[in-house]
């Protein structure tokens, strides 16, 4: 199974109760495997989607809080949308076992940006998991589910793509255990975080963060080994290990920390420094351990990692890059072609964001000022050829917000475009912003009644976009609803040239279903 | 005994149902298997890639180290090449020879072709006339995994028929009688090439 799948299960045969979710490659597997699974409907385990991570990660907190165990899922990304909760629930503490299923993406197959959601655990000061193979995946969310409730705090598991999206065989389904009844917190005090409250905590967390730590030398998910040959030692964190061990079929020769439970353990660090006198740092995203251990020894031990260049600085590691860094001769390989030329995604044939794009550049040809504020979803490939529409895409909301200040400043016409699944996840309040600023935007809601790019998940406002766009405050005579079909491109040229000369906030709809989910409903009747 | 394969085309081509089948046979043999996937943006028609790796020995590594597969198996010429520095230098590669041009740049097929042949054990097949001769225009990929068998030393043929019968089963038997049907007519096809 993939390792998404073997969080799920192993979620599910901890007890679960909730699964708590938005989607996000390479996250979004484990809660369709959770909604899939037999013992979800004969648990009654909650399994729908949220609007976004912020929704789902109070929603599962609220499930710690009463007793039960909740599990939340998203990719790097939505942590940030999640961070308020996420690090409200270190003060609040867990009560019910609560897991964050945390998924980065390094090199970017999918994705923003890079960043390392470790980093967050240790900010949060919370335990970090992160498992080098899917059966350790298995294995570490059944774990993490009791260590949660032994310590009384959330547990994020940090998951990778290459972890997320590879298969391997997993043995499980042992001692499956029952779900917690209802039950609340003992200390009543901490769920309330007054200042009064809160600081009270605080200082019982900085205590328990020493515990964890203690926790994290004796988890049995942290090995340190001798090697015969104490020139090197390495500390190899999460699938890094993989990379590791590839390079030594018989063994490796050198002493090695794999490192799989944080906060980082320094105790096992400077025993591994007592042996080596140079540290090789192997991890998975950004150089986090790295920098700790400059902290952690004493001068006279060098380390190298990815912050002197032993290692690539970017990207995802390899078998490759570790043969490089531990110094072993590359194989022997053939060089790339040059006859192969990229192939970017693209925008599917007959899908309706295109015929979208190619109405509303026909309009724009006659506005040379207009900017385009692009977001999050399949329509950000606009920005490619043959479209080049967009002139922004940062994160999961910002079109329109973008293209309000961007109109203050004096663009005309700004005019952004967002995705259904995306305007319910976080367009929403800045079209109230919108509204109340009076603002000259034109807003276009490209509506194909799924959560496309990851997949064709339910999308949270199906059915109900104008009726929110109303709700916000939107003259009901400026939310126009248009198909994107090439038979309707003057009308829907009309719609948005009149949209765009209307000095105020008006929405457009152009709703036709995602051309995916329409063949997969197609080929069910 | 080890076997590590790349296994290459475009988003929707159905490279992810070879590795499927293929993974079902591993499992049946008790083979060790890792099998990493690209899922997300790069599906919608971008270049998709799978590392399959099988093994009799437990397997560290999800991803197949460049100069280390002993097949790469594509279903279209272009992408066959893309994924040539990852080939062991005695490797085999297997491809399809019908280009999927989606892209204003695509290079001369001729050259892709010209290019492909360099190489030394190069099966270039027309799977997608194989499949359509049989009417199952969309079992190509079967076509390919059927060409492929022949050189996937650890894995019996039968175990693979095993694994598409598996694997197609809630599709219907006419769906896994045709695709056991390209299978062998891929087979048959790479014995005619080597």
């Amino acid at each position: 199974m993939l390792g998404d799948e073997a969080v799920a299960l192993g979620a599910l045969h901890a007890g679960l109760s909730g699964v708590y979710a938005y989607p996000g490659t390479p996250s979004t597997e484990i809660t369709e495997y959770i909604q899939l699974h037999p013992l979800t409907r004969e648990r009654n385990v909650h399994c729908t989607w949220s609007a976004n991570e912020k929704t789902a990660m109070e929603a599962a907190l609220g499930m710690s809080y009463a007793g039960k165990r909740a599990l939340v899922c998203f990719k790097h990304v939505g942590l940030n949308v999640a961070a308020d909760p996420f690090m409200g629930s270190a003060m609040t503490g867990a009560n019910g076992g609560l897991v964050i299923a945390s998924c980065d993406d390094p090199s970017m197959h999918s994705s923003q940006n890079e960043q390392d959601s470790r980093f967050y655990g240790a900010f949060a000061m919370m335990p970090v998991f992160e498992p080098s193979s899917q059966a350790e995946a298995y294995a570490m969310t059944r774990a993490a589910f009791d260590y949660s409730e032994k310590r009384g705090i959330p547990v994020l598991m940090r998951m990778t793509t290459r972890m997320s999206h590879s298969r391997a065989v997993v043995e499980n389904g042992e001692n499956i255990r029952e779900q917690n009844s209802l039950h609340y917190p003992e200390n009543q005090r901490q769920w309330v975080t007054l200042p009064v409250n809160a600081r009270v905590r605080n200082r019982q967390l900085i205590k328990d963060y020493a515990q964890f730590e203690e926790d994290a030398a004796a988890s049995p998910f942290n090995k340190l080994t001798d090697g015969k040959d104490r020139s090197l030692g390495i500390i190899a964190c999460g699938i890094a290990y993989n990379y590791l061990m590839e390079n030594f079929p018989d063994g490796c020769p050198y002493p090695v920390l794999k490192l799989s439970q944080y906060p980082f353990p320094r105790k096992l660090a400077e025993q591994l420094a007592s042996w080596c006198k140079t540290i090789l740092v192997m991890e998975e995203g950004q150089p986090m351990v790295e920098e700790r251990l400059k902290g952690v020894y004493p001068s006279g031990i060098t380390i190298k990692g990815r912050l002197d260049g032993s290692l690539p600085r970017d990207g995802e590691l390899s078998p490759e890059a570790a043969r490089e860094a531990l110094g072993l001769p590359a194989n022997k390989r053939f060089p790339a072609s040059d006859v192969v030329a990229p192939r970017p995604p693209a925008l599917c044939q007959g899908c309706g964001h295109r015929d979208f794009y190619t109405a509303l550049n026909q309009v724009l040809k006659d506005y040379p000022g207009a900017r385009v504020f692009g977001d999050i979803g399949c329509y950000t490939l606009g920005w490619m050829p043959p479209f080049n529409s967009l002139h922004t895409c940062v994160e999961m909301g910002a079109s329109l917000t973008m293209a309000q200040g961007a109109a203050f400043s004096g663009t005309w016409p700004a005019v952004a475009v967002i995705g259904d699944s995306t305007f319910t996840h976080s367009g929403m309040t800045g079209l109230l912003d919108a509204v109340n600023d009076r603002a000259d935007v034109t807003l276009c809601i490209s509506d194909n009644l799924t959560t496309g790019m990851t997949g064709g998940q339910d999308s949270a406002g199906t059915g109900r976009i104008e009726a929110i766009c109303e709700g916000l405050g939107v003259p009901k005579e400026h939310i126009r609803t248009i198909v994107p079909l090439p038979k309707n491109y003057p009308d829907m040229e009309k719609v948005i040239r009149e949209e765009i000369e209307y000095h105020g906030v008006s929405v457009i709809v152009c709703r036709r279903e995602c051309i995916q989910t329409l063949r997969r409903h197609a080929a069910k009747k | 005994m080890k076997q590590d394969i790349i296994l290459a085309g475009v988003g929707g081509q159905g490279i992810l149902s070879i590795a499927t089948v293929i993974g079902a046979a591993a499992l049946e043999q008790g083979l060790y298997l890792k099998q990493a996937e690209v899922h997300g943006m790069s599906q919608r028609g971008g270049d998709v890639q799978s590392h399959l790796r099988l093994s009799s020995e437990p397997i560290y590594s999800d991803l197949i180290p460049r100069g280390g597969a002993s097949l790469i198996v594509s279903m279209e010429p272009m992408e066959a090449l893309r994924y040539v520095p990852w080939l062991a230098p005695d490797g085999w590669i297997v491809t399809g020879i019908t280009p999927l041009v989606n892209i204003p740049d695509y290079p001369d097929p001729e050259k892709v072709m010209a290019a492909l042949h360099q190489f030394p054990h190069v099966v270039a097949l027309d799977a997608d006339a194989i499949a359509k001769g049989l009417n199952n225009p969309r079992g190509a990929n079967m076509v390919l995994l059927g060409a492929m068998s022949t050189g996937l030393d650890i894995l019996e043929p039968e175990h693979l028929r095993e694994g598409i019968r598996r694997i197609f089963a809630r599709k219907g038997e006419a769906v896994v009688e045709a695709n056991l049907k390209a299978f062998d007519a891929g087979a048959a096809q790479h014995l005619e090439e080597a």
